[in-house]
């Protein structure tokens, strides 16, 4: 069975392993970081969030490259943007997700099938979102 | 003592001892163990009884509601009554605390942390003032309180704290809560940040009586009055909370007449119970593991530095622990520095505002949540440092546990509230001060602190300038209402900045641009206070991007309102084109960080700042390209930022999609990720420093290693490294001093080679 553990990301329960949710790519062992099967790549912050402001402004709505830079990692056989950390240049990326397996496993058993429909949340309670009816709809 | 001398007291004088000790306290400070305690309290042999005897589930929820019902129209009577611009527009809150002092029931609407905190001050007065001959606690007293290291955010915050007895016995509190603004500190409205030490941040109330029969004391009033630059604003706003909380005491009163006093005891405490019970039983529906988040700091208000919160997230069964630890030391003089207990009352406002809203709003619910951190660190500061921008260091600790929250939920079959990326965590809004036009002095803030963009959700995008995060139900104020009172104007307002957002799949919800204008002040002035102008502080999650950066810009020695009255075509009604396109001859055009300390403005010189976005959400390559249009055709993203970022192929000028064309740019953007990214150990071996860089001021623990804090260089400081268990106190030079060190030298240096 497999688990969506973020909006790119699955654990195969019986393989424990990290796949890519779009092409399914085998991106390694569930019980380690998940990162280590991904492409990296650092960018100046400045490709991202371009200077709105004229640059010769000390502030311009961009960070400063020297301050932070962009950690992007991407799936190696589809090229999704999985993840994306501001880092201070040469900090370690962060170890961000370490789920105990055995315990995930058992948690699952109990459960079934996971519904994907599910993943996003549950809409607000008397919001209809989709509706422009004047009268008699369910929103408020 | 010796080896061979031993202790001599007999019982009787150690009882004496003690008895004297106890008799002669010198100093009653915040008490520790009312302070990093955040459980409920011990169940009372009173809440047992009442217990036993009201067990119709029907009946006490019944009550709750009612309850909430009293806490909710105490709500409203103290926003339509309020002065303080915080209280028209919903920073304020109402509850009802159990009589040992636990939050049981607050208002629907309002600043859910303000009252996540009370809790403090009324066990301080539960444990020291009732049996204390000159204070005592009786039917009628009302307290009051703003010292945050006795339990509050900052103290710009007032309380009033009112007992509720029945038949002359205490049964619970009810009390009252508003940003009330002015507090008499070295800058005007009440969140210094020029304040180098708690001596300048205004007045710190730890809780007194002043009230007593219902009646505030005058000799108190007058002294508070003369303690802040708003002295009707104090009056008035005491007042009303008094009768905010004696309208919740005749909703408790009424309760006990039609449902007894068993059934209003035994709904408060169970009220609790019940929520702590059920948040572990969610809790323990999450994965176990951990979770990791880092956010950036990038200033102390005053100067920049890259200032680390650190957090772990960790589950294991019903446990949930939010870890701080290798987060930044605490800095002695600058104040932007977080009391424990304030660090937890923002974060018990995640869980019950974020993550499950549907539970009632009540302590319970943060009760089995632990949270560590280092003590003297920027999130455990002391009793000595400052605190009136708190929100500097604990805004950024919400939005690492609120990262950390979505990665634990994602998977959950069940779930209480939408996946979402961080929302906007910054007070972006002028805080002002001066002479109004009606003569009076004064000292606030504009509300629009709560335009923060919402962070964008799994299924659809943020919403723009929708709610702060300490406050879900908040408004943003009327403009023209505030010009009646106060000199100065918004000339731009509620206009949304072209991609100043957070991109992704689903993108943030954007803030808007203010332009703000003194006109009819003999003396007026503005600052600012919010980090994020060098480095984001809002993330991005699953591969969505964080919020960009917010600079403050001003246009100064111009009168924009002379040249509206000769000229007025000359004016642009937008930042960026006052900004790059400079169209007022011989004014000066300067952008800075956020982190403005009072400054004196002229009539019509021009300060500019824009709300903030909320963190983007999933990979960018798959927003819908519709939505991406729509974007273009709201005018929230330029064609530039479309073609850059999304990969969008039109027609800009029909916006005619081209889909196979973009899917096509799309997929070479993918295969162009794929040439340039690098196998994460190749990657970590070119890109991972031993430490920060060397020319960065920064503050915490790099890596892994948590228990090494690095500190500075700044100013001629230089770096430092210490043990996260023996963190020392930074002090930072203040920037004037820095500046004149350098000038000096340089005239040093200049005078020798002359």
């Amino acid at each position: 069975m497999k688990i969506a553990m973020t909006e790119y990301l699955q654990i195969d329960l019986e393989t424990e392993k990290w796949h890519c949710r779009v092409c399914d790519h085998d991106v390694g062992p569930a019980r380690e970081n998940y990162k280590e099967g991904l492409l990296v790549h650092a960018r100046d912050p400045r490709e991202v969030h371009k200077p709105i402001l004229d640059e010769s402004y000390e502030f311009t709505f961009a960070p400063d490259p020297k301050w932070v830079q962009i950690v992007e990692y991407y799936c190696p056989s589809c090229g999704t943007q999985m993840e994306v950390e501001y880092l201070t240049p040469g900090h370690p990326p962060l170890y961000d997700m370490e789920f105990d397996i055995d315990a995930l496993k058992k948690q699952w058993k109990k459960r079934g099938a996971q519904d994907v429909s599910k993943l996003a949340g549950p809409e607000p309670a008397g919001v209809d979102y989709h509706s422009h009816k004047s009268a008699g709809h369910g929103g408020r | 003592m010796g080896k061979n001398e031993t202790l001599s007291y007999t019982e009787k004088e150690k009882s004496i001892v003690d008895q004297f000790l106890a008799n002669n306290v010198l100093f009653l400070g915040p008490d520790p163990e009312i302070m990093e305690e955040h459980d409920i309290a011990p169940e009372t042999a009173v809440e047992k009884a009442a217990k036993k005897k009201a067990t119709d589930p029907a009946m006490l929820a019944l009550v709750r509601d009612r309850l909430q019902a009293g806490t909710n129209e105490s709500f409203e009577m103290l926003e339509q009554m309020g002065a303080a611009p915080g209280a028209k527009w919903g920073d304020l809150i109402t509850g009802v605390f159990t009589k040992s002092g636990d939050l049981a029931v607050s208002s629907a609407g309002g600043v859910l942390i303000f009252a996540a905190v009370v809790h403090h001050p009324i066990k301080f007065i539960m444990k020291n003032w009732v049996n204390d001959k000159t204070v005592g606690v009786k039917e009628g007293d009302g307290f009051i309180h703003n010292d945050a290291r006795y339990g509050n955010i900052h103290n710009t915050d007032q309380s009033l704290m009112l007992p509720v007895y029945w038949k002359g016995e205490m049964v619970c509190w009810a009390s009252a809560t508003v940003h009330e603004g002015e507090n008499g500190a070295i800058e005007p409205g009440g969140m210094p940040s020029l304040a180098e030490s708690v001596y300048e941040e205004g007045l710190k109330m730890s809780p007194f009586k002043v009230a007593e029969n219902y009646e505030l004391k005058k000799d108190l009033v007058t002294f508070l009055q003369n303690s802040v630059r708003e002295p009707k604003l104090q009056f008035e706003d005491m007042k009303t909370k008094l009768y905010a909380c004696r309208r919740m005491e005749q909703r408790i009163h009424a309760c006990i007449e039609e449902f007894g006093l068993d059934y209003v005891i035994a709904a408060l405490r169970t009220g609790l119970e019940d929520c702590k019970e059920e948040t572990k039983r969610r809790i323990a529906e999450w994965p176990d593991g951990k979770v990791r988040a880092c956010v950036m700091a990038d200033s102390t208000l005053r100067e920049n530095a890259l200032i680390k919160v650190q957090c772990e997230v960790s589950v294991k069964g019903n446990e949930l622990i939010c870890d701080f630890r290798g987060s930044s030391p605490e800095f002695a003089n600058r104040c932007n520095n977080t009391l424990l207990s304030s660090l937890k009352g923002m974060l018990a406002q995640l869980f019950l505002v974020f993550v499950w809203p549907d539970l009632p709003r009540n302590q319970g619910v943060f009760a089995p949540i632990r949270v560590i951190t280092d003590p003297k660190s920027a999130l455990n500061s002391s009793y000595t440092t400052p605190n009136a921008q708190s929100m500097m260091t604990f805004f950024p600790s919400f939005s690492c546990v609120q990262l950390a929250v979505a990665k634990f939920i994602y998977s959950t079959p069940q779930k209480y509230s939408k996946v979402i990326a961080p929302w906007h965590n910054m007070i972006r809004t002028f805080i002002w001060g001066g002479i109004t036009q009606h003569n009076e002095m004064v000292g606030n803030l504009c509300a629009d602190l709560n335009g923060m963009g919402g962070g964008a959700r799994a299924d659809r995008d943020g919403e723009h300038a929708i709610a702060p995060i300490f406050a879900p139900m908040a408004d943003l104020g009327e403009q023209e209402l505030n010009e009646e009172e106060i000199p100065f104007i918004q000339i731009v307002s509620k206009k949304i900045m072209k991609d100043n957002v957070a991109f992704g799949k689903f993108r943030g919800g954007q803030g808007y641009q203010m332009i703000a204008s003194s006109i009819g002040s003999p003396l007026w002035g503005f600052m600012t206070c919010c980090i994020g102008s060098k480095v984001g502080c809002v993330p991005g999650v699953f591969g969505g991007y964080g919020a960009p950066t917010y600079p403050l810009c001003k246009v100064k020695n111009i009168d924009v309102f002379e040249i509206m009255k000769d000229d007025p075509g000359k004016f642009e009604f937008d930042i960026v084109e006052i900004m790059n396109n400079k169209p007022f001859e011989g004014a000066s055009y300067t952008t800075h960080h956020t982190g403005l300390q009072f400054e004196l403005a002229q009539r019509g010189e021009l300060y500019m700042i824009t709300q903030g976005s909320g963190g983007g959400y999933g990979d960018v390559l798959q927003r819908d390209p519709d939505l991406v249009i729509r974007d273009i055709e709201e005018g929230l993203l330029s064609h530039e930022t479309a073609q850059r970022m999304y990969k969008l192929v039109y027609n800009p000028e029909t916006l005619v999609l081209d889909r196979e064309g973009t899917e096509k740019a799309r997929q070479a953007e993918r295969d162009a990720r794929k040439k340039r990214g690098l196998p994460f150990k190749e990657f970590v071996k070119k890109w991972v420093k031993k430490e920060p860089p060397a020319d960065v001021p920064y503050y915490g623990c790099w890596g892994t290693d948590r228990e090494t804090i690095y500190a500075g260089p700044h100013g001629g400081v230089p770096r430092t490294t210490m043990s996260a268990s023996d963190i020392q106190p930074i002090y930072m030079p203040n920037p004037r001093d820095v500046r004149i060190a350098e000038l000096e030298a340089k005239i040093r240096e200049l005078e020798k080679n002359s």
